[in-house]
C-alpha cells in the first residue's frame, strides 16, 4: 500500500443544479492527522460521506486506502473507520453489547473479541457501566466510546465527522489523547471540527467554502499566510466570504 | 455468515429491550383471536319481523305463529299499517315487514289464490334475499299444509336432504378462527420488519451499517430472520389459542401447516422490505402498507367470497399472496387438506416471495 | 394575539404535511382506489360456486332441475357420471367443489306415483356461510321448479309478493360502500394523528414548543386541523365517486351527510391524538394503530357481520367503536333518506367521544410535562 492514505481529484458532488462539493484535490498521508474544516453547509459531511462510501460522487476521482472510491467502495470499509455527527453507537444496547458487535462486524475472531472488549472498558474506565444502556451514559463518554469502537478493528484512516460536538473541555482534552494514541500508531486520522483550538492539534488543515478547498496547509503556514492571530481568525476571515451558510 | 449471527443477537437484544413492542407484538394478535371470531358470523338468524295483519283471522294468526317458532326469524313487533311498519324499519327496528291483507283466512278457506307482501331492508342484499326466501319458503309450506288440510292435493313435493361436511354445527367461530389468524400474522409480518428498518433510516443508525463492510444481503438477512422467528411464534400462539377457546384442532397436518406458513411469512415480509427500500419515514411506511393490506386482506376471501368478485377483481385477488395464505388455512385446518391439493397455493406465495424479495435486494443501495 | 400564535402552529403544521410528497399521495390516492375497488369487488352474495352433479335419474324432471342450475348465476355446474363419497370428500379438499348434488333413480316416477321425492346435497360446511346460502338457493330454485310445474294458477295458495326496501336491486355497494369509508376514514385518520406528537416527543421539539407561551391545547389541536382539512377532501372526493361511478345515490341530504361526516374525522382525529399523546414511541404509536385498530373497527362497525348476530358482550362492546355509529348515520342518510331526526343521537354520542378523547389527551399531556 502507498504512502498516500487518502487522495482525491476534482471530486465532485451535484445534486441537480447544486453543487455540494465542487471539484476538491487533496492528499493525505498515512499517520496524518488532518483537520477538514469549514463552515455549516460547506460540504464537509458530504465529502466524508464521498471517501466512506456512503454517498457515490458525481465527478472526479478519489482513493481511500488505496482503493478506488466507485470500483472499491466494499473493500474501503474494511480499512476505515467512521463515527458520524449523528450517531455512532445503538443507544438501546449496553456498551459491552456495542463493542461486541461492531468487533464481530469486523471478523475480530471471539477470543480476540472477548479480551479487546475487556481491555477497552478498562481502559476508558467504564467497568461500573458496562451494562448501561449508552443512552444513559453522559455524553462525554458516549463520544468516547464512539470513537474506541471505532478503531477498534485497527483502521487505517478513521473518519471523525464533529466528534467533540457538545462536550466540555476536560472531555475534550481527554478524547485528544486517544485521537493521538491512535496516531503515534500509525493511524491516519481524518477530522471534522467546529473547534478551532482543536485545529492547532492537526497535522494539517483544509478549509472548505462553498463547496470548494479554500485554504490546505499546517495550522502555524495558515496563521502566516493570512497574517492571522489565530486558526479562529484565519477562519473567519475565509468563512467571511462564504455564500452558503446553514443547509 | 458469522456476521448474520451478531446482527441477530443485536437484532433480538434491541427488540426485547423495548417492553411496549413486545406487549403489542404478543398481546393484540392474541386478543383480536379471542374476541373477533365470536363477531364475525353470518348467519341468519333473529330476523326481526313486523307483522301488519289486516285479517286477525285465525289462519293469519296461525301463519304469524308458525313464521314465529323458527329460529330464522323473531316477531317483533304487530303495528297497525304498513307506514308505521315502515318507520320501524327506518329507525332500525325492524328488518322485513309481512303484510297479511283483510279477507286472508276467507280465501284460504275458499281455496282462492290470496298475496302476502314481503318487504325487507334491502341494504344488505344478502340477508334480505335469504330472509325473504325463508320466510316465503316458511310461507310455502304453511300453503302447502292448509290444502293438504283440504284434501285438494296430495302432498306433493321434493324434499331436499342436506348433510354437511366439515363443519356439521355450522359453526362460524371455527370457520373464521383459521382466517383471523392469517389476517393478523399477515399484518405482523408485514409491517414490523418495514417500521424496524425504516425506523434505523430515519434515526440514521442506517448509516453506521451502510459504513461497515456488512454485505447487503447479511444485513437483509439479519432483519428478516427476528421477524420471521416472531411470526412463527405469534402463530403458534395463535394455534394455541384457537385450539383453547375454540376448540379448532388441524384436520390436516401440522407439519405442513408450518411450512406454509414458513413460506408466507418470507414473502409478505419480502412486501414490507420492498417498501421500506421505498419510504424515508415510518409515517410513510405505515401509510404504504396499510393501503397494501387492506386491499390484500379485503380481497382475500376471507370476508367476502372470490367467485362472487367481478373478473377485474378477482385477478387482483389471484395476485394477492394473502388470498392463497387464507384459502390454505382454511383447507388444511378445517378440511384436511394435503400437501398436493395446496401446491398451486405454496406455488403462487414462492413467486411473490421471490419477485418482492430480488426487488427490495436490488433497490437497497448502501451507497446512495 | 393568541389566534395570531394558533394560526402559525397551523400554518407550520400543514408545512409539515405538504411536504411529504409520498404520504400526500397515499392520503388523497388510498381512500380513492379503496372505495372505487371494494365498492365494485366486495359482495356477500356467492355466485358461481362450483357443484358437481350425479344424475342417477336422467328424466325430465331432474334434467330440467339441472338446466335450471346451470342457467343460475349461483352455481357453476360439472356433471360426473358417479361420486363415491370419498371422492367428494377430496373435492371439497382440493378445492374443486362447494357443493355436491345427487339425483336418485326414478326420481320423476316417484314424485308422480307418490308425490314424493328427494334429492340429495352435500355440502362443504367449511365455510358455513356458502354452506347454507347455496342450500338456501338450491332449496329455493326446488320451489320454484314445482311451482312451475303445477302450471303456477293450478296449485292453489299464498302468494308471495316481494318488494326490497333501498336497494331494490340488491347491489352490495350499498352495503359495503358506506361500510368501507367509515373504516378507510377512521384508520387513515387516526394513523394520521396518532403519529404527530408522538413523533415530535421523539426528536425533542415537542419541549421547544411547550417552552412558548402557547397553551399546550393549541398544540395539539394546530396538529389536527391540516388533517382535517385533508380529510374532509377525501370525503367529498369517496362521496363523489360513490355517486357517480359506484351508481349509489344519495337518498338524503348531501349537506347532512357531509356534516355528520366531519363530525365522525374529527372523532378519529381525537382518538388518534390520544394515542399519540399515550404512545412513547413512534412504531408504538403506529402499531397499535395498524394492528390493533384494524380488524376491530371492520368488525364492530356492522357492515362486514350483522351486530344482532354477536354475542351480547359484544354488541355492547361495538357501542364503543366510534365507526359503528357513523356507519348508521351514513346508511340512514345515505340509504334511507332520513333526516337529522334519525341520526342526532349517532351525532350526539360521536361528540361525546370526541369530547372524552380529547380531554384525556389533554390531561396526560399536561401531566407528561409536569
Amino acid at each position: 500500500m502507498n504512502d498516500r492514505a487518502i487522495w482525491t481529484q476534482d471530486l465532485t458532488k451535484r445534486f441537480g443544479d447544486f453543487y455540494a462539493v465542487r471539484g476538491i484535490s487533496f492528499e493525505v498521508s498515512r499517520g496524518e492527522i488532518f483537520g477538514f474544516l469549514g463552515a455549516n453547509g460547506a460540504g464537509k459531511t458530504t465529502a466524508i460521506r464521498m471517501l466512506t462510501g456512503l454517498t457515490r460522487p458525481s465527478s472526479g476521482h478519489a482513493q481511500v486506502a488505496g482503493f478506488d472510491v466507485y470500483r472499491e467502495a466494499e473493500k474501503i470499509k474494511w480499512h476505515i473507520g467512521y463515527m458520524s455527527q449523528r450517531f455512532s453507537l445503538y443507544e438501546d444496547l449496553t456498551v459491552a453489547e456495542n463493542i461486541w458487535f461492531f468487533g464481530g462486524i469486523y471478523g475480530l475472531p471471539t477470543r480476540t473479541l472477548s479480551a479487546k472488549r475487556e481491555e477497552l472498558i478498562a481502559l476508558l474506565g467504564l467497568e461500573g457501566e458496562r451494562n448501561k444502556l449508552v443512552r444513559d451514559l453522559p455524553l462525554g463518554w458516549r463520544q468516547k466510546l464512539a470513537f474506541s469502537v471505532a478503531v477498534l478493528h485497527q483502521p487505517t484512516i478513521v473518519f471523525l465527522d464533529e466528534p467533540t460536538g457538545g462536550v466540555d473541555p476536560l472531555t475534550r482534552r481527554q478524547f485528544w489523547d486517544l485521537i493521538y494514541q491512535e496516531a503515534t500508531k500509525g493511524m491516519t486520522i481524518f477530522v471534522t471540527t467546529h473547534y478551532m483550538d482543536e485545529a492547532e492539534y492537526c497535522n494539517r488543515v483544509s478549509i472548505m467554502v462553498d463547496g470548494s478547498i479554500a485554504a490546505l496547509d499546517s495550522p502555524v503556514a495558515l496563521r502566516e499566510q493570512f497574517n492571522a492571530a489565530s486558526m479562529d481568525e484565519v477562519f473567519y476571515l475565509l468563512a467571511r466570504q462564504a455564500r452558503r451558510t446553514e443547509h | 455468515m458469522r456476521t448474520v449471527w451478531f446482527l441477530l443477537i443485536k437484532e433480538f437484544r434491541q427488540i426485547f429491550r423495548n417492553p411496549t413492542l413486545v406487549r403489542i407484538i404478543f398481546l393484540v394478535p392474541v386478543m383480536q383471536l379471542l374476541i373477533l371470531p365470536l363477531a364475525a358470523d353470518y348467519e341468519i338468524r333473529n330476523i326481526t319481523l313486523a307483522v301488519v295483519d289486516h285479517d286477525r283471522s285465525s289462519a293469519s294468526r296461525e301463519l304469524v305463529s308458525k313464521i314465529a317458532a323458527s329460529t330464522y326469524f323473531l316477531v317483533a313487533s304487530a303495528p297497525a299499517t304498513y307506514a308505521s311498519a315502515l318507520r320501524s324499519v327506518e329507525e332500525g327496528d325492524c328488518d322485513i315487514i309481512l303484510e297479511i291483507p283483510h279477507g286472508f283466512g276467507r280465501e284460504l278457506a275458499r281455496d282462492q289464490n290470496t298475496t302476502v307482501m314481503i318487504a325487507a331492508n334491502a341494504i344488505n342484499g344478502v340477508k334480505a334475499g335469504l330472509g325473504s326466501s325463508y320466510l316465503g319458503a316458511i310461507i310455502n309450506e304453511f300453503s302447502g299444509g292448509v290444502l293438504v288440510q283440504h284434501r285438494k292435493v296430495r302432498r306433493e313435493g321434493i324434499v331436499v336432504m342436506s348433510v354437511n361436511w366439515f363443519n356439521p354445527q355450522m359453526n362460524y367461530a371455527l370457520f373464521m378462527v383459521p382466517g383471523i389468524l392469517a389476517v393478523l400474522v399477515t399484518m405482523m409480518g408485514s409491517y414490523m420488519a418495514a417500521l424496524n428498518i425504516v425506523r434505523e433510516k430515519e434515526t440514521g443508525t442506517i448509516e453506521q451499517v451502510n459504513v461497515t463492510p456488512i454485505r447487503k444481503h447479511h444485513f437483509i438477512l439479519g432483519k428478516l430472520i427476528p421477524f420471521w422467528i416472531l411470526g412463527m411464534v405469534v402463530f403458534t400462539i395463535g394455534l394455541i389459542v384457537g385450539r383453547i377457546a375454540y376448540g379448532v384442532v388441524p384436520e390436516g397436518s401440522v407439519v405442513l401447516l408450518y411450512g406454509f406458513v414458513a413460506l408466507f411469512l418470507l414473502s409478505i415480509m419480502g412486501l414490507g422490505l420492498l417498501i421500506s427500500t421505498y419510504a424515508a419515514t415510518q409515517q410513510q411506511a405505515m401509510f404504504i402498507s396499510f393501503f397494501f393490506i387492506m386491499i390484500f386482506i379485503l380481497l382475500s376471501g376471507l370476508f367476502t367470497s372470490i367467485e362472487s368478485m367481478p373478473a377485474w377483481a378477482q385477478v387482483i385477488s389471484r395476485m394477492n399472496p394473502v388470498t392463497y395464505f387464507v384459502e390454505v388455512m382454511r383447507m388444511v385446518i378445517l378440511k384436511g387438506s394435503s400437501a398436493l391439493d395446496i401446491l398451486p397455493q405454496a406455488g403462487a406465495v414462492l413467486i411473490f416471495g421471490v419477485v418482492f424479495t430480488l426487488w427490495a435486494v436490488m433497490n437497497y443501495r448502501k451507497t446512495s | 394575539m393568541r389566534r395570531s400564535r394558533f394560526y402559525n402552529l397551523v400554518r407550520k403544521e400543514f408545512a409539515h404535511v405538504f411536504r411529504d410528497r409520498k404520504t400526500l399521495l397515499i392520503l388523497f390516492g388510498m381512500p380513492v382506489v379503496q372505495i372505487i375497488i371494494f365498492g365494485f369487488a366486495l359482495t356477500n352474495e356467492v355466485r358461481d360456486a362450483s357443484v358437481l352433479i350425479v344424475d342417477h335419474a336422467r328424466d325430465e324432471v331432474s334434467r330440467a332441475i339441472v338446466e335450471k342450475m346451470r342457467a343460475s348465476e349461483y352455481f357453476d355446474v360439472e356433471e360426473v357420471a358417479a361420486l363415491r363419497d370419498d371422492e367428494v370428500r377430496r373435492a371439497f379438499q382440493s378445492g374443486r367443489a362447494r357443493l355436491a348434488v345427487v339425483f336418485p333413480p326414478r326420481l320423476g316416477t316417484d314424485l308422480q306415483h307418490f308425490g314424493n321425492g328427494s334429492v340429495q346435497i352435500i355440502a362443504d360446511a367449511s365455510d358455513p356461510n356458502s354452506a347454507q346460502t347455496l342450500t338456501s338457493y338450491f332449496t329455493q330454485l326446488l320451489i320454484d321448479y314445482q311451482r312451475h310445474l303445477s302450471g303456477g294458477t293450478l296449485v292453489k295458495g299464498i302468494r308471495t309478493e316481494v318488494k326490497m326496501l333501498y336497494n331494490p336491486r340488491l347491489e352490495g355497494a350499498h352495503n359495503f360502500v358506506p361500510g368501507v369509508m367509515a373504516l378507510v376514514l377512521m384508520i387513515v385518520c387516526v394513523l394520521m394523528t396518532s403519529v404527530s406528537i408522538v413523533r415530535e416527543k421523539q426528536t425533542g421539539t415537542m419541549e421547544v414548543l411547550l417552552v412558548s407561551p402557547t397553551r399546550p391545547e393549541l398544540v395539539i389541536l394546530s396538529k389536527a386541523v391540516p388533517y382535517l382539512l385533508l380529510s374532509i377532501v377525501n370525503i367529498l372526493s369517496i362521496l363523489l365517486l360513490s355517486v357517480f361511478v359506484l351508481n349509489l345515490p344519495i337518498a338524503g341530504n348531501a349537506g347532512l351527510l357531509l356534516m355528520v361526516s366531519i363530525v365522525f374525522i374529527i372523532t378519529s382525529l381525537s382518538l388518534g391524538l390520544l394515542i399519540s399523546v399515550k404512545a412513547e414511541t413512534q412504531e408504538a404509536a403506529m402499531l397499535v394503530a395498524l394492528l390493533g385498530m384494524f380488524l376491530p373497527t371492520l368488525l364492530f362497525s356492522g357492515f362486514m357481520f350483522p351486530i344482532e348476530n354477536m354475542p351480547l358482550a359484544l354488541q355492547y362492546f361495538s357501542n364503543v367503536v366510534p365507526a359503528k355509529w357513523y356507519y348508521l348515520a351514513v346508511q340512514d342518510i345515505m340509504l334511507k333518506g332520513s333526516g337529522f331526526r334519525s341520526i342526532w343521537q349517532e351525532v350526539l354520542i360521536l361528540s361525546v367521544m370526541t369530547l372524552l378523547f380529547l380531554v384525556v389527551s389533554l390531561k396526560n399531556f399536561r401531566t407528561r410535562l409536569a
